[in-house]
């Protein structure tokens, strides 16, 4: 069968509609451990993307010579070669924001959405679209992670990547900077994405409703 | 004797629900409000007027909150059911004399906005709102929320601590009849226990409140607090200085007796008073914070569910 998806929803449908940190909720672990400002998310999304798109090519390469039985492993140890010359690069060239990040880095070997998209969508498709997935997948993390970090910056350190955006009698909000802070946000942004989602779908179902009264309508007023 | 003819012995068949209360919801609220009057007055004697202005500014922008909730929701604005008035009282008398009243009001918008209105509003918060905001302010500034000044009439001048914190940190025992009377420094509500407890009779008389889970809390106090007591008296305070030492009375007259965050049943709202002391006792002497009162109801809140499944009544006829 051949597929209708575009190119171009292959790569956009990561970036919204199954946006990995507000939709599919995976990686959440990541999502609120490293917020705590907008480069970390940044450094973060980019690690991951990184892993995510190698990781996907040679998954999408390889999927038809990997027996199903033995696949998670094989993607485990495929994945894991990639977030370990991630690691190195990290503390070779990057060695505050390796810090910064912690075990977090390492960890992207068993973050769900580069073992999700794999086993989802790379296993199961070409090369190229397999890149695409993974590519707005990680814009779509990138995204999340940016905009967590950013707001919790701003209202917990008066910064923003590192320029102070408020003004110093603002007293930053200790929480924001404190798990509970990145609890709340996120929870907040999911909320509000959902809610924008179910806000439109509904929308699109009363345009066709509406669409479908007109033609009764007509087809009435030709009858009569 | 025909029983028709009197009506007080005809059986009523209903589905359920089958509570019955001689007062609405909203009368209720506004009884609640109410009873809080005497802690307002008892906070303006021993902190000044500007007390008021903090009580002011969090019921403000509770209903302010809760009308832009509901307007953005499509939903009926219900300012006047007195809940979120309460709640704006509530938390405004669990913060600290002259509390700045910018985190007063980010406190209040917390409390209605994440506390109570992002679970369906009224009825449908899990945990108390007051107290939600309250939480928040603690995490979100704890400079300010920990700052605390000394009453009007205080007998020690130089000392502003809390009897709490001043028994954690400096192993000072404070006297028990100041503590009654409210002459001590804390939060604005929390410090007068006769204010507290003139109000919490009220409640519990027109039966607003019901008396188990105060009654219990103070026996989980007496049981659990005495315990250590008796263990090394010099080392843990006596019960009754905990009993009326920081938000233990406001506490247990008027958050932990919320009708929407407490056990439904007699029996859960026994084990859930007992368990709310136990979790005070254990915070305010092992733990790292002067005062658990906020954390043990907020944490006995989010166990509701489970003590309303295990405490449901048999079915009659049902075998096990």
């Amino acid at each position: 069968m051949k597929k209708k998806v575009t190119l171009w929803y292959e790569f956009f449908k990561g970036v919204w509609d199954i946006n990995p940190a507000f939709k599919q909720i995976l990686g959440t672990c990541p999502t609120l451990a490293v917020t705590v400002s907008a480069i970390n998310g940044i450094a973060m999304a980019l690690a991951t993307t990184f892993v995510l798109v190698f990781s996907s090519l040679i998954i999408s390469l390889v999927r038809k010579l990997i027996p199903s039985q033995v696949r998670i492993a094989a993607y485990i140890v495929i994945i894991a070669s990639f977030v370990t010359i991630v690691d190195m690069v990290m503390k070779a060239q990057f060695q505050e924001l390796s810090k910064a990040l912690g075990p977090f880095i390492p960890l992207i070997v068993v973050n769900c959405i580069i073992l999700g998209r794999a086993e989802a969508f790379a296993s199961k498709n070409t090369p190229f679209r397999s890149i695409l997935d993974a590519l707005g997948n990680g814009a779509g993390f990138l995204l999340a992670l940016f905009v967590i970090g950013g707001i919790r910056e701003i209202l917990g350190s008066r910064t923003i990547l590192g320029f102070q955006v408020l003004p110093n009698s603002y007293d930053p909000m200790i929480i924001m900077i404190l798990p509970a802070g990145a609890f709340l946000t996120y929870g907040l942004l999911m909320g509000f994405a959902n809610a924008y989602a179910i806000r439109k779908n509904r929308k699109a179902s009363e345009t066709n409703i509406f669409k479908y009264k007109l033609e009764r309508e007509k087809l009435n007023a030709t009858e009569v | 004797m025909d029983n028709a003819v009197n009506p007080s012995y005809r059986l009523e068949l209903s589905s359920s629900p089958h509570i019955h209360s001689r007062w609405t919801v909203k009368q209720s609220m506004w009884l609640v409000n109410l009873a809080l009057l005497p802690s307002i007055i008892a906070a303006v004697v021993y902190f000044g007027y500007y007390q008021l202005s903090i009580l002011f500014t969090s019921v403000l922008f509770c209903l302010l909150t809760e009308a832009a909730i509901k307007y953005i929701r499509k939903r009926q604005i219900t300012l006047m059911d007195g809940s979120a008035v309460i709640t704006g009282l509530l938390l405004g008398l669990i913060l600290p004399p002259n509390f700045s009243l910018v985190f007063t009001a980010m406190g209040a918008v917390v409390a209605i906005a994440l506390g109570k209105e992002i679970f369906g509003g009224l009825g449908n918060n899990i945990f108390n709102p007051a107290l939600v905001g309250r939480a928040f302010l603690q995490a979100a500034f704890p400079v300010g929320i920990t700052t605390w000044h000394q009453p009007n009439y205080a007998l020690d001048s130089v000392s502003s601590a809390t009897p709490l914190a001043a028994f954690k940190f400096d192993k000072v025992i404070t006297d028990i009849t100041p503590m009654f009377w409210g002459n001590i420094s804390g939060s604005l509500g929390e410090t007068s226990a006769l204010a507290i407890i003139i109000g919490g009779l009220f409640l519990i008389f027109i039966g607003i409140v019901n008396w188990r889970v105060p009654v219990s809390m103070i026996i989980g106090m007496l049981i659990f607090g005495g315990l250590f007591w008796i263990i090394d008296p010099l080392k843990y305070p006596s019960p009754f200085f905990q009993l009326l030492a920081g938000g233990f009375m406001f506490g247990t007259f008027f958050m932990a007796t919320d009708w929407v965050s407490s056990p439904l049943t007699n029996k859960g709202m026994l084990i859930f008073g007992l368990l709310i002391s136990f979790i005070v006792v254990v915070i305010r002497l092992f733990g790292g914070l002067p005062e658990g009162m906020m954390y043990a109801i907020l944490l006995m809140n989010a166990f509701v569910p489970l003590i309303n499944k295990y405490t449901s009544p048999k079915i009659f006829g049902v075998e096990k």
